[in-house]
């Protein structure tokens, strides 16, 4: 291997007195990609900040390309986080002027763009202006952008973000062809998964490098310590809690049917007999992923049963559906963006929206808890209709968007104060409500801290503490766990599925596409329809038809569901 | 009862619980009092006059000298011709000349009406206006000096000037009583129009609509803050003025408070109209810069609004500066009465429920 492109020793850098890097080692080999992963706040943009020459480590030895940091800009490629493009220019003037600001000679330039608007595949949109394309074009914009001068390193920083699994497929596809020539990748990420397609990882937790190395040396470590368990009696969710209150386990998740398990190292895999759940369980081994790894060393996820779910109320049995949509249709002007949605979930089940950025999961989620009136169609929460008892609809459902959209100025205790005055909790109940939110999600010695300045982690157990505290049965989650480590969103799902099996209906919006697994259905939603639904098992077992692939995950029936849907479309078209 | 508590709780805690804000409330409307009383004088001063004297008589001599005797001239430049005169006004050395014809005191001494002609600088058409009406008063004085005869009968035709209510003049009354209603209102809307478009910027307003919170509730509690701010302001002025003024403080107390309410729901009602209709909080804050700028220009504190143009001054109706400028000069000054008082108050509540009424309607509409 050849010398490093960009290299640091011991970096360290506090912003008022929170220490965000904490002697961090990196190295950057030419023509590989280096991952750089961690959750959100976990130091990734802090250090690619650092290594770009914008930002001053407090302590280390930085080298870029030979030299400080900020020395060599011409041979240095960076891509923010959040698209470096003006989003009032059009394709085609993105890219003069960045050929421009980078002084790429006018000669070349014609040839160079030829070739990036090839390689990003945007020829045909050089006309729009940047900010109408889609995330995974503005990303490819973006990195196009970043290309304008070959550089020998590449800083991306979220690539992935926004940016749906096709587009993201495409994006590897092409940095994997600019390794082929040689460019060192730093390519920062949170989605854990993609940790795996590098060629190196550098795994970095609240600004500590927890792992270095090739991600198959983390994946080895519990390669015979994963099970699948499927053919139990117990429903699936029930059985999880009790394999995850077990000493032996230290992480499990629902797939569709079964039950992944993480066995605790230097423990015997357990069989059918000592998981006595029945005589038809069967017990295979599962391919490791990086992620088991990660809650590993994080020290294992949470244990089984939620805290929260035991205090909560049972929600007593219904015949009729908590949450229901009948043909909903929404247009903006002439443009619809959700057309026709019908589904109804019955109580205690999790049902999932799943889609691209900007299908049409938003806009329905909207219209269902009465953030956007539908153009047509009914819609109903625990059986108040949408337009005619809209207040008692609200009062019947508990909210957590993807944003954190709580009072960040306000302290905690004020955030749930508010909110359980908010949701007609009175003075007695709410006193008791917030001291059990308080005990059951730890946040005991933060009550008087400002919402905004608390860790990630404590701000999603914050937003969910303050959805459920007037004990709703029916819940809207909007992209609950973006960002999050795994163990927090580990616990969070805990959480869900303990509520869930109190009778809690659950309809969720996600792009975590191992998340979708936890759902009972899922519908997806693409180009502001619903193009398939059931469960997920269904959908993988369609896909599999489609794309003729054994076991494909979630992901992979995504794709081959949105790809058919391109192909009947276009065969329609045709005819 | 208890979700609107809980959100008026929100709101304040919300507003106040950074000291800073806490400091920024009140200390900057409270320097804008201070700066601007004595900033915004509208006493004309230390002016400097020509005179273009054709007659060369003792009346236009001894005319001349009651000019240069009073506080607000302070030099008189002699001209010699109409060119001169010009030249004076054009370059703006002086603000105003007066012209002597040359039987001027020819005809003084007759007894026949004689006339002084003065040419102002239209440019400043206000300072003109004010040095215009110094003139006309040493003129009448002068003239009633000469025939006291003649004045008595003029008298009766209002030539003796007395001013009521600000019996010296003293520019200060006028403006501390109208600063009230201004900065009173940069402060109110100010805080409103931001209020809803800071939830919207950072996600927090959606939640707020899914939640079983009445859209009236969540106006209410947008409310309560800056109504409470604009009352501990208002209240601050209102001892301010006589205590480091001197501006007498005439009417009843009960009255300025039912005024300041109704002019501050009024207030708000414009803020949060803007503040609905923002998507962002610096469209809020031009939003408000907007309202703001000719909701003073239009009060009648800058220019009087009889001045304005027919169709403008029908725009000014749906001003509630307009309104409360009247109401608190009258309550400062001449002891408004409550039948006065409500004349203009009426007006004042029809805004405040329109526009209340206009950004609850838009508090839905606006979500996309």
């Amino acid at each position: 291997m050849s010398a490093a492109v960009a290299s640091a020793k011991g970096v360290v850098k506090r912003f008022e007195g929170v220490t965000a890097l904490d002697g961090v080692a990196i190295d950057v080999a030419p023509g590989r990609i280096t991952g750089l992963v961690g959750p959100d706040g976990a130091g990734k943009t802090t250090l690619i900040r650092i290594l770009a020459g914008l930002m001053k480590a407090d302590e280390g030895e930085i080298s870029m390309l030979g030299g400080p940091p900020g020395a060599a800009l011409d041979d240095l490629g960076y891509m923010p986080q959040r698209f470096g493009l003006y989003e009032d220019l059009t394709v085609a003037e993105n890219l003069t002027l960045y050929a421009e600001l980078r002084g790429l000679p006018r000669g070349e330039r014609q040839a160079v763009f030829d070739r990036l608007l090839d390689f990003t595949d945007l020829k045909r949109f050089q006309a729009r202006l940047a900010g109408k394309l889609s995330g995974g074009m503005k990303q490819k914009l973006g990195l196009a952008c970043a290309l304008v001068k070959t550089p020998k390193l590449l800083l991306l920083d979220e690539p992935g973000v926004g940016v749906d699994p096709i587009s993201r497929r495409e994006l590897w596809a092409m940095v994997g062809e600019l390794t082929g020539e040689g460019i060192g990748v730093l390519w920062s990420t949170a989605y854990l998964d993609e940790a795996e397609k590098c060629d190196t990882v550098y795994l970095l937790s609240e600004g500590k490098l927890l792992f270095e190395g090739p991600p198959g040396d983390l994946t080895g470590a519990v390669a015979d310590r994963v099970i699948r368990v499927s053919g139990f009696e117990a429903r699936r969710r029930r059985f999880l809690t009790e394999a995850l209150d077990r000493e032996d386990v230290i992480d499990g998740t629902i797939q569709g049917r079964s039950v992944r398990l993480l066995i605790r190292d230097g423990r015997e895999v357990p069989d059918a007999v000592m998981l006595d759940a029945g005589p038809d369980t069967r017990i295979e081994p599962a391919s490791p992923r990086f992620e088991d790894g990660f809650i590993e060393r994080l020290g294992g996820g949470p244990r089984g049963t939620s805290a929260l779910a035991e205090r909560y109320r049972e929600i007593p049995p219904s015949d009729t559906p908590m949450i229901e949509a009948n043909g909903l249709t929404r247009r903006f002007g002439d443009f619809t963006a959700a057309r026709d949605m019908n589904f109804s979930i019955p109580r205690g089940q999790i049902f999932g929206l799943l889609g691209p950025n900007g299908a049409g999961k938003s806009t329905t989620f909207k219209m269902l808890c009465g953030l956007l009136t539908p153009s047509e169609g009914t819609g109903a929460v625990a059986g108040n209709d949408l337009r005619r008892a809209a207040a008692d609809a609200r009062a019947s459902l508990g909210y957590m968007a993807q944003k954190f959209s709580l009072y960040g100025d306000l302290s905690v205790r004020q955030n749930l104060d508010f909110f359980a005055g908010a949701y007609g909790l009175d003075r007695q109940e709410g006193a008791h409500a917030i001291e059990a939110m308080a005990e059951i999600f730890e946040l005991g010695e933060r009550m008087n801290v400002n919402a905004g300045t608390l860790p990630l982690g404590f701000k999603q157990r914050l937003a969910l503490a303050c959805a459920v505290m007037h004990e709703p049965p029916v819940l809207f989650l909007d992209e609950p766990t973006s960002g999050v480590d795994p163990v927090t969103r580990r616990e969070f799902w805990t959480h869900i599925n303990g509520l869930v099996e109190k009778g809690v209906t659950v309809l969720v919006t996600t792009h975590f596409m191992d998340e979708a697994e936890y759902c009972d259905e899922v519908t997806l939603i693409y180009r502001a329809e619903q193009i398939a639904s059931g469960t997920p098992d269904a959908l993988k077992a369609r896909a599999a038809e489609l794309s003729d692939t054994a076991d494909p995950t979630m992901e992979d029936a995504f794709i081959a569901l949105i790809e058919d849907s391109d192909r009947a479309r276009e065969l329609e078209a045709a005819a | 009862m208890r979700r609107l508590s809980a959100m008026i709780v929100k709101e304040m805690w919300a507003l106040l619980r950074d000291p800073k804000s806490r400091i920024v409330l009140v200390v900057p409307p409270l320097l804008q009092l201070f700066i601007f009383s004595y900033a915004t004088t509208l006493d004309v001063k230390n002016v400097d006059v020509a005179v273009l004297d054709r007659s060369g008589g003792v009346h236009a001599a001894e005319f001349m000298a009651r000019v240069a005797g009073s506080p607000n001239f302070r030099d008189i430049r002699r001209l010699s011709s109409t060119d001169e005169l010009e030249q004076a006004i054009d370059g703006q050395e002086v603000i105003a000349a007066l012209v002597f014809d040359s039987d001027f005191d020819a005809r003084v001494t007759r007894g026949e009406p004689a006339t002084v002609g003065v040419v102002l600088d239209g440019r400043r058409s206000n300072a003109a206006q004010i040095v215009s009406g110094y003139l006309s008063a040493i003129a009448g004085s002068y003239g009633a000096e000469l025939l006291p005869r003649r004045a008595a009968e003029a008298a009766t035709a209002g030539s003796v000037v007395t001013n009521w209510y600000n019996p010296s003049l003293d520019y200060i009354w006028f403006t501390l009583p109208s600063l009230v209603a201004i900065i009173v209102a940069v402060a109110g809307i100010a805080i409103t129009s931001q209020s809803v478009a800071r939830e919207r910027e950072l996600g927090t307003f959606d939640q707020l609509m899914v939640s079983p919170l009445r859209v009236h509730e969540i106006l209410i509690g947008k409310m309560v803050p800056p109504f409470l701010v604009g009352m501990f302001n208002g209240s601050l002025y209102l001892v301010i003025a006589p205590l480091v003024f001197g501006v007498p403080f005439t009417g009843s107390y009960l009255l300025f408070f039912l005024a300041l309410s109704v002019y501050l729901l009024a207030l708000i009602g414009v803020g949060m109209l803007v503040s609905a209709a923002s998507a962002t909080q610096q469209q809020a804050f031009l939003g408000s810069f907007l309202a703001t700028v000719p909701l003073i220009l239009l009060s009648g504190y800058a220019a009087p609004i009889d001045n304005m143009p027919g169709w403008l001054q029908i725009v000014t109706y749906a001003d509630p500066a307009r309104y409360f400028l009247i109401l608190v000069q009258g309550l400062f000054l001449k002891a408004m009465p409550a039948a006065q008082v409500f004349e203009q108050l009426w007006p004042l509540v029809v805004i405040a429920c329109a526009t209340l009424a206009a950004s609850a309607w838009l508090f839905r509409a606006r979500m996309e």
